[in-house]
């Protein structure tokens, strides 16, 4: 019985995330609109209920209702197959991320890992359905993309390992209590690590597949890339996953670099303001989301060349260069380890 | 020494960061959006539209078929046939067809009419649901010259002291 019990809490924290994540990627769509409109001197969505706020909604309606078409010779298990896979790792990574100090829907010690594995598998779902489509421009779309991912990931790994390095554990939350102290935002990573936290932040977006590095879709070069031949809810499930993807670099840039839920004011005498808490963590994973979209308004589409060259030329030297001084900030004492 | 200043210049993300500046500046910046069918930017009384067949106030149609526009449209979007009226054997249009995919709106035919019949009105939002609903018939245009009279004369007196 209390198995039963058990299975049946742990469902209903899933669906404390899921669900909110679910309506979050709906709300962070017509913020992306609104954000790059006003930053292109326009108004963005403001017909659809007030403020155009309902306009996410009118669009996922339009999307579930739509046709699911297959391409002739597609091969039809993969094609199906892949948006689950691209979706099913960026949910499931959100079962490490702790909210607050003990609001986490499973406290891993090895999280860190968790984590990368997860997110390395969302690229499975991008290069499948570009393979099964047997389209050309979805298969270019997917190579491009398994390429980047591949490369994006040893920067990123690497940002980890000088975190891990500095907080000497696996566990989001012990990461997160190291970088507790009486200095306010100087007791956090970002400072340590600030070129590992800007290439950390920079690699989630091409692993996001995100603008400026968004050369899978590239709709200006091969249509839509990957899910050019996806129509109806398959389109809006790979949307789905490329959102909460997003939420989710969003979230552990914040909790890896700037302190997850401990607010910026620690150590000063602040009374409310200086305590931690899951709005810190939310106010900060709203900037970094931001971020995603000031990027995208302001940057044209990387060439996919000068992609490689950025992540194995400079990203990889700066993050080998900088885990040794993270070593040695460790080693000497620049930096306290642990908690 | 350039190529050393160039690399640490973009190590520190300066151009990215002037972009990002950018952006960010004309986020805030008023917007220029017109929303449209609730809104509309105020319009010329020379403005070229739908075209329209004026009438003289006591009810006759002022076209006296002298082909003038037929002749100067540079599209070639006219066509005239004219004879003399049953009652009166006065000459008149019987039938006077613009083809309105075919007009460019340019404006010579309301230039060239020596007795303002044919004008271009401000009405331009209109659409055809059936094929050779395109072509501007003699009742249509009559009908519209009817419709927006009292526009097109105030139009017209506005811009009088300018012919």
């Amino acid at each position: 019985m209390s198995d039963l019990l058990l299975v049946a809490w742990t469902l209903i924290k899933i669906l404390a995330i899921a669900v909110p994540l679910i309506l979050a990627v709906a709300m962070y769509v017509y913020w992306e609109r609104k954000i790059i409109g006003w930053m292109h001197v326009r108004n963005g969505p403001n017909q659809i209920g007030p403020l155009g706020l309902a306009q996410a909604f009118a669009d996922v309606f339009k999307l579930l209702f739509k046709e699911v078409t297959t391409p002739a010779q597609a091969n039809q298990f993969l094609f199906y197959a892949a948006p689950v896979l691209a979706l099913a790792p960026a949910f499931a990574a959100w079962a490490v991320v702790p909210f607050d100090q003990s609001m986490a829907l499973a406290n891993v010690n090895a999280g860190l890992l968790y984590l990368l594995a997860m997110t390395s598998l969302g690229v499975y779902g991008i290069i499948l359905a570009g393979w099964a489509s047997n389209s050309k421009y979805a298969f270019l779309g997917s190579m491009r993309s398994a390429a980047q991912v591949v490369s994006y990931e040893i920067a990123m790994g690497m940002a980890l390992v000088c975190v891990l390095i500095l907080a000497g554990s696996l566990n989001l939350t012990d990461i997160v209590n190291a970088q507790a102290g009486s200095k306010g935002p100087f007791d956090w990573f970002w400072l340590p690590l600030l070129p590992m936290f800007v290439i950390y932040f920079v690699s989630g977006v091409a692993e996001t597949n995100r603008a400026p590095f968004d050369v899978a879709e590239g709709e200006s070069e091969i249509v839509a890339g990957f899910h050019v031949e996806y129509s109806g809810s398959a389109f809006a499930i790979f949307f789905l996953a490329e959102y909460a993807n997003m939420i989710l670099i969003s979230f552990l840039a914040s909790v890896l670099f700037l302190g997850g839920w401990l607010s910026p004011f620690q150590g000063l005498p602040l009374g409310v303001l200086a305590a931690p808490g899951w709005w810190w963590l939310f106010a900060k994973a709203f900037l970094f989301a931001n971020m995603f979209l000031w990027l995208r308004a302001t940057f044209p589409r990387y060439r996919y060349d000068q992609i490689m060259r950025l992540g194995w030329k400079v990203f990889i030297p700066i993050a080998i260069v900088w885990i040794f001084v993270s070593g040695c900030l460790a080693y000497f004492g620049g930096v306290t380890v642990g908690a | 020494m350039n190529r050393v200043i160039h690399y640490f210049k973009s190590l520190l993300l300066i151009e990215m960061l002037q972009g990002m500046w950018l952006t960010l500046r004309y986020l805030f910046k008023p917007k220029y959006t017109m929303q449209y069918p609730m809104e509309k930017i105020p319009k010329s009384n020379r403005f070229r539209g739908l075209h329209a067949l004026r009438r003289y106030p006591n009810g006759e149609e002022r076209c006296i078929a002298c082909k003038l526009c037929e002749a100067v449209c540079p599209a070639l979007a006219i066509t005239i046939d004219a004879a003399p009226r049953a009652g009166d054997g006065q000459r008149r249009t019987t039938r006077y067809d613009i083809d309105l995919f075919k007009c460019i709106y340019c404006g010579f035919c309301e230039e060239s009419c020596p007795v303002d019949s044919i004008v271009e009105t401000s009405f331009l939002e209109y659409h055809f649901e059936k094929r050779g609903e395109h072509i501007a018939t003699k009742q249509k245009l009559l009908a519209i010259g009817d419709r927006f009279e009292a526009e097109i004369a105030a139009a017209k007196a506005q811009d009088a002291a300018y012919r």
